[in-house]
């Protein structure tokens, strides 16, 4: 079993009135002026000095992704530069990048460059995800959303050869043309980096996912959801003439570990809410569907979504009537605050806590409290690969290395013990692309 | 498709020009004029009626809106207009009056900077396809189909009149699916082509340049500069109308075209 670590490394600003302002805030209407360079400086600064705690503690990766002109994830355009940085000041960690978002690259040769610079610069700990992207993404770097799906295949398509076939070599695709493709630097690890995509939305991404036998990681769905999308990398995996094990799948989800379960169940709670998101679940933030789901961003045919609780915003924007209601706490997570007392806001935002532990999308409580709650959700999902999603929305950091600690000292070897009883293999131990052990064992 | 309650089209048929249906409701008598649709996608309306009271009415759903196929290569609205080229010489239209209506209207530009000699007339309403000097065309991809459409009148109250406070699962319908193909031959620059103002400078053809005097989607400045581009044009400002004169003012918006077609 692989265990990682997720912060969205979000702008914690104690002085911003984004949370629990007066009305609704919309996704992309928050102006950067409003951002402080110096306290932006201490939070970089603070997800760095928590990385190296993880790495301390025994995780096996961290894991970091890229959102774009949005307050709660820092790493927007950064990210492949924290993960150089990464691989310069850790030295066992995997670095799992979930993951840059091809198509709003329009030279992906430079992802070939960089990302080959991180993986020999860490000596071989890079896992290069893929995404497509959120809307947000394509809206901030203007890339045309009916494409977004064929620059997605053509650009991997692209970064794989460029990191497989010696070059220089001639490419003319559709979207991307190269007359002399030959960057000085080659992956460290051979053939290229192992590739992971996670996604939740599209069935599509996930059959791509089980035809290349890449480890399709699901963030933080309903579990139920997230077994019947699994069943459909499965199905896509016999028809392409191998069985996928737990190896293929990842899954995340938010834990916090504390000295008492109260105290896991308060602080924890300041994992959905806080200034650093506006838009988690007990926050006042407003997904801008239309930008979410831009034309051609996802498919028009109702058979063509995941059934996670995503689904309805995303093809309700597509015109498709669905006739279904969204999840009852994503209701409750955009009310108009000047409608409801203060004490009513506070039972609402306890409500969305409440509902968020029930569908196990957070598990929180003592070392000894969380055991059988994260054995359930290995249980049921049967991932080899995992992630704690931690450290986000108003958490301190004294928080966060707290529960870090509590991981890492009580939580992650018993979490071990609990993956090799259940056979969950990750894709550290088992080749996704044979089924077979490493030749050579990976470095954990 | 009849949003209205106007009189059906007289024929409908699937054009095919090399493989690609092209879907052509026509309808009237007379000369014949080639109407081009908003990046909304194409709507019979009384606007349309109007018309066919003097005029063939020549309305082709542009390729990937609406019945037509999608044509999966074409990445700018100059290729839709080779298209339409290919699809009226299928049809055998040698002479025809063309009028544009908002992305219609670049696209009718784009037709008439490639071929003016297939072309009577050209008449521009609240075209696309020229940067403004100052201000932008309005983006409407971070909003909903109909916080678009009510900017696309002078006013709220145009727009319910016209579509009600919640447009029908068709139309919306409509909407998405046009917003998709508008999203595939245009995204970057948004709603304007660096080259087509160069090009317009050699069109002779008569051409009559109409605004509506509240356009909110498209600068009346395009306007002024398609008047200048154009060696044989004016401008016509139509009151009391936002983007879609065609909608809001449809009897004063056929009686220009009609007069301007009589004289060119």
């Amino acid at each position: 079993m692989f265990v990682g670590y997720f912060t969205e490394r979000p702008y914690q600003d104690p002085t911003a009135d984004w949370y629990g302002s007066a009305t609704p805030v919309m996704d992309l209407s928050l102006s950067n002026g409003a951002i402080d360079p110096v306290l932006q400086a201490d939070l970089y600064h603070r997800f760095f000095d928590e990385k190296l705690y993880v790495e301390e503690m025994n995780f096996d990766g961290v894991m970091l992704n890229s959102h774009h002109s949005t307050p709660f994830c820092m790493g927007g355009g950064p990210m492949n530069v924290e993960a150089g940085i990464l691989a310069r000041i850790t030295q066992k960690l995997k670095i799992v990048l979930l993951g840059n978002v091809l198509p709003i690259w329009d030279d992906p040769l430079f992802l070939v460059e960089e990302l080959g610079m991180i993986d020999v610069l860490s000596r071989g700990r890079l896992v290069a995800g893929w995404v497509r992207g959120t809307g947000r993404e394509s809206v901030s770097h203007n890339a045309q959303s009916p494409y977004n799906w064929e620059r997605f295949q053509e650009a991997h398509d692209f970064i794989v050869k460029a990191w497989t076939t010696p070059g220089p070599f001639r490419w003319e695709g559709d979207h991307f043309q190269y007359r002399y493709v030959n960057p000085w630097v080659r992956p460290y690890q051979q053939p290229h980096p192992q590739i992971w995509v996670p996604g939740n939305i599209s069935r599509a991404t996930v059959e791509w996912a089980a035809r290349h036998r890449y480890p399709y990681i699901m963030l933080d769905t309903q579990l139920h959801l997230t077994e019947q999308t699994f069943e459909i990398y499965r199905e896509e995996a016999r028809r392409n003439g191998y069985e996928a094990g737990p190896q293929h799948l990842g899954y995340m989800f938010r834990v916090h570990v504390d000295d008492t379960d109260e105290k896991a169940y308060e602080t924890g709670r300041k994992l959905i809410e806080g200034p650093g998101n506006v838009f988690l679940d007990g926050s006042n933030g407003k997904a801008n569907i239309w930008a979410m789901n831009l034309p051609g961003l996802n498919t028009r045919k109702h058979e063509g979504y995941l059934p996670t609780i995503q689904f309805d915003p995303a093809a309700q924007s597509r015109g498709i009537a669905t006739g279904q209601k969204v999840g009852s706490a994503l209701d409750e997570a955009t009310w108009v605050h000047e409608d409801v007392s203060p004490e009513e806001h506070t039972k609402r935002r306890y409500r969305i806590w409440n509902d968020v532990l029930e569908r196990h999308a957070a598990v929180v409580g003592t070392p000894e409290s969380v055991l059988p709650r994260i054995r359930h959700v290995l249980e049921t999902l049967r991932p080899g690969n995992v992630f704690f999603w931690h450290g986000d929305g108003d958490m301190t950091h004294d928080e966060a290395m707290r529960g870090i600690r509590y991981m890492g000292e009580y939580v992650l070897p018993a979490v071990r013990e609990m993956g090799k009883e259940l056979g969950l293999t990750s894709a550290f131990e088992i080749d996704t692309q044979t089924n077979q052990p490493f030749a050579t064992p990976q470095p954990r | 498709m009849n949003a209205s309650d106007a009189v059906a089209p007289l024929t409908e048929s699937d054009v095919d020009v090399a493989g690609l249906a092209v879907h052509v409701v026509q309808r009237g008598s007379g000369p014949a004029l080639v109407v081009l649709h908003h990046s909304t996608g194409p709507m019979w309306t009384p606007f349309y009626d109007a018309l066919a009271e003097h005029f063939t009415v020549i309305a082709p759903e542009m390729p990937g809106f609406g019945r037509s196929s999608r044509p999966v290569t074409a990445r700018h609205p100059s290729h839709l207009a080779v298209l339409l080229h290919q699809c009226l010489e299928v049809m055998g239209h040698t002479q025809v009056h063309v009028a544009g209506l908002g992305f219609g209207g670049w696209v009718a530009a784009e037709m008439a900077a490639m071929h003016q000699g297939r072309f009577s007339s050209l008449t521009l309403v609240g075209a696309a396809g020229i940067k403004p000097r100052t201000g932008f065309i309005h983006d409407p991809m971070t909003e909903s189909w109909t916080d678009y459409a009510r900017q696309s009148f002078r006013d709220d109250q145009s727009f319910i009149a016209y579509f009600g406070r919640n447009p029908s699962q068709e139309i919306i319908e409509l909407w998405d699916y046009s917003r998709e193909m508008t999203a595939r031959v245009t995204w970057k620059p948004w709603m304007w082509s660096l080259q087509l103002p160069e090009l317009l400078k050699a069109v002779t053809t008569p051409t009559l340049v109409v605004w509506g005097s509240e356009d909110r989607i498209v600068p009346l400045d395009c306007g002024e500069q398609y008047a200048e581009l154009l060696s044989n044009s004016k401008l016509e400002v139509v009151p009391d109308a936002g983007h879609v004169v065609d909608l809001e003012q449809p009897d004063r918006l056929a009686e220009l075209i009609l007069k301007f077609s009589a004289r060119a």
